[in-house]
């Protein structure tokens, strides 16, 4: 069993959805991670706010964040149990963010500590 | 005469080495209990052997006596540790001396230390829980065995050693440090749970349910909410959690002693002033800024006191297993939040989420998915339920789903 | 106290290989900003460096690629969580990563919010 994470980016969902869609998209999102728990593949997972987010660079250049494009703007991750990478992207299609267009969701395998990738 | 003669000789030679073996069993501190002990084994000796002549194997027959005395020590030393003084002088003389306080609230907290004394970081979660519940609870090997789904030898081996690694670390019977108490609370709190569950569930005896099993899980986990700093949200929320559950005690078995199911219970028999106890602790809990699992069960079980089906609390139940699971996987949890799916989205979206799970092991997986095959493809549900039925253990399930097949096949 | 995820990216070429005194300097620098962290009691999650073969994008429409998100010019090679009091405190532990220290990438620190959080 190895470890994939999944990678949410999407734009700002506040700017855009009303409070009403809000609840909607956040009872969607439990419901998916509480199906992938339900089948013991949940390891652990956050969501990222956008406010409040900072930007680090050499000589100690800090500017605001989030990094990058709108598009490409990071709202949370999860790391799912897997046995293969293509089990994890079945996973990560049943999340919602993928209602929205130019949204989308990276999965990478987690390293493990003994360096093999 | 001979057996005059026998026994200064055996003294000599077997006393140190006796001493030696029972300070080892009580510790350094206690070679007071060990020297007696060695001395109650020789006058034994000497008043029996005088009638009943010198046995086969002296040396055997002393080493013998000595443990049978061990134990009637450790029993008596239990018993007068939990019901009557916290702290004991184990040197007999001093036995006379001490204050013996009997008040009510050193009951309690003589009670309320054994409870933490026996969670002990130096023994396994297992062994903790097995110990609490026998000594504490007064458990037989073969319950302790029922609810860890393992078998005499194991238990009895398990806390064989337990008690030895508590003698070895000299483990005081006191109150925990503050910072200490917070982590030996988690698996207080697991005992308890285990213990309130096994009278819920029972399976080992003949009744089905335990109530005083339950009530004195209920009064042990009251005495930390009682206690300033033990009071804290997930013991409240445990309490609720035992409450509602408690509340439908009267309802769970008919005259026959069979169980009834949750849909055919009558509501008007719940107890109403459990299900307030529970929410008041479920408010109490509510304090602070942590969720643990038991409240997370505690909400489900406040929703289930609602017996109506409205669609505010299958939402409910689905979010909070949806965040329980999170937390603590488990394949009931699992399986529960799948008929909260059904009740939410209906039965074709819980069949998929369903088939996702492939417990195959499992009874009550199989049950579900025959209750949700029901009336969409009958053949399913009933080859569903046969596998169930196959997976069943104990009569009263068996005869539960044999029920659900014949009404199928009609 | 607060939890921070420190996001890693580098727009090294991912097929670049260092030599052994490099590795040897990479990891002695890493290791030290790491224990620096766990013995001031700010680690949170020591995280994971993340691969870069069996990688992929999910995107809308059930359409798969292959990743790291290559829209992206530097890609995320990987993180972990520290614990502190404010942002400010998270940003000067991500100062001193050698990932900006004398490296080309850089660290994106965001705030995280966890379903055990209740305040």
């Amino acid at each position: 069993m190895e470890e994939f994470i999944l990678i949410m980016r999407h734009e700002d969902g506040k700017k855009i959805a009303s409070p009403e869609q809000m609840q909607i998209w956040m009872k969607q999102t439990m419901d998916w991670i509480g199906g992938i728990a339900a089948q013991n593949k949940f390891s652990s997972g956050t969501g990222l706010p956008f406010e409040d987010a900072k930007v680090v660079r050499p000589n100690n250049v800090v500017t605001n964040g989030p990094f990058g494009e709108i598009k490409e703007t990071i709202g949370g991750y999860m790391i799912v149990k897997a046995d293969s990478v293509e089990e994890a992207v079945e996973f990560a299609k049943g999340c919602p963010v993928l209602q929205g267009e130019g949204n989308s969701v990276e999965v990478r395998k987690i390293a493990k500590s003994d360096g093999v990738h | 005469m001979a057996e005059q003669q026998l026994i200064p000789h055996l003294f000599r030679t077997e006393y140190s080495k006796l001493v030696a073996v029972l300070c080892k069993y009580f510790g350094i501190e206690h070679i007071g209990i060990a020297e007696d002990i060695a001395s109650e084994t020789f006058l034994s000796a000497l008043e029996t052997w005088t009638y009943k002549g010198i046995p086969e194997n002296p040396v055997a027959w002393l080493y013998t006596v000595a443990k049978n005395k061990t134990k009637n020590q450790i029993s008596r030393k239990h018993l007068f540790t939990e019901k009557i003084i916290p702290k004991i002088k184990y040197e007999s003389s001093d036995i006379d001396r001490t204050e013996i306080d009997l008040s009510e609230k050193n009951i309690t907290d003589s009670q309320l230390q054994m409870l933490f004394a026996l969670c002990h970081p130096s023994i396994s979660a297992e062994a903790q829980i097995g110990l609490s519940l026998r000594i504490l609870c007064g458990f037989g090997i073969d319950e302790i065995a029922n609810a860890f789904l393992s078998n005499k030898e194991t238990i009895n081996k398990r806390l064989f050693r337990a008690k030895e690694t508590l003698r070895l670390n000299k483990v005081q019977i006191e109150f925990p440090s503050q910072t200490e108490i917070n982590k030996r609370l988690e698996t207080v709190l697991t005992t308890l749970y285990l213990l309130f569950n096994e009278g819920y569930y029972s399976e080992s005896r003949t009744t089905i349910l335990r109530e005083d099993l339950c009530l004195e899980a209920m009064r042990l986990t009251y005495l930390l909410i009682d206690n300033e700093s033990t009071n804290q949200p997930n013991v409240n929320a445990l309490l609720a959690l035992m409450c509602f559950h408690s509340s439908r005690f009267a309802t769970r078995k008919n005259e026959n002693g069979e169980i009834i199911l949750y849909n055919d219970q009558d509501e008007t028999l719940w107890d109403k002033e459990l299900i307030s106890k529970g929410i008041y602790f479920l408010k109490q809990s509510s304090q602070g800024n942590t969720i643990s699992k038991y409240h997370l069960e505690a909400s489900i079980a406040y929703w289930h006191t609602i017996k109506n089906d409205t669609k505010e609390k299958w939402e409910n139940i689905l979010q909070l297993y949806n965040h329980l699971l999170q937390i603590q996987y488990s394949p009931i949890a699992a399986l529960n939040r799948t008929f909260a799916i059904s009740k939410t989205y209906g039965k074709h979206e819980a069949i998929l989420e369903a088939e996702k799970l492939q417990l195959t092991n499992n009874q009550y997986y199989f049950s579900l998915l025959g209750e949700l095959y029901k009336d969409i493809d009958d053949k399913k549900a009933i080859t569903n339920f046969e596998k169930a039925y196959l997976l069943a253990i104990t009569q009263s399930e068996k005869q539960i789903i044999k029920k659900k097949i014949e009404n199928l096949k009609n | 106290m607060k939890e921070f995820v420190l996001i890693f990216r580098t727009n090294a070429n991912p097929g670049f290989k260092p030599s052994e005194e490099q590795i040897q300097q990479m990891m002695t620098s890493w290791m030290a900003w790491m224990a620096g962290i766990e013995t001031k009691g700010q680690m949170a999650n020591r995280g994971t460096r993340l691969g870069i073969s069996n990688a992929k994008v999910v995107m809308p429409g059930n359409v798969v690629t292959n990743g790291p998100f290559t829209e992206v010019k530097e890609f995320i090679n990987g993180f972990i969580v520290v614990k502190t009091n404010s942002i400010d405190e998270a940003v000067k532990i991500a100062k001193e990563c050698p990932m900006v220290k004398g490296g080309g990438g850089s660290v994106e620190v965001r705030t995280a919010v966890s379903s055990e959080d209740n305040s």
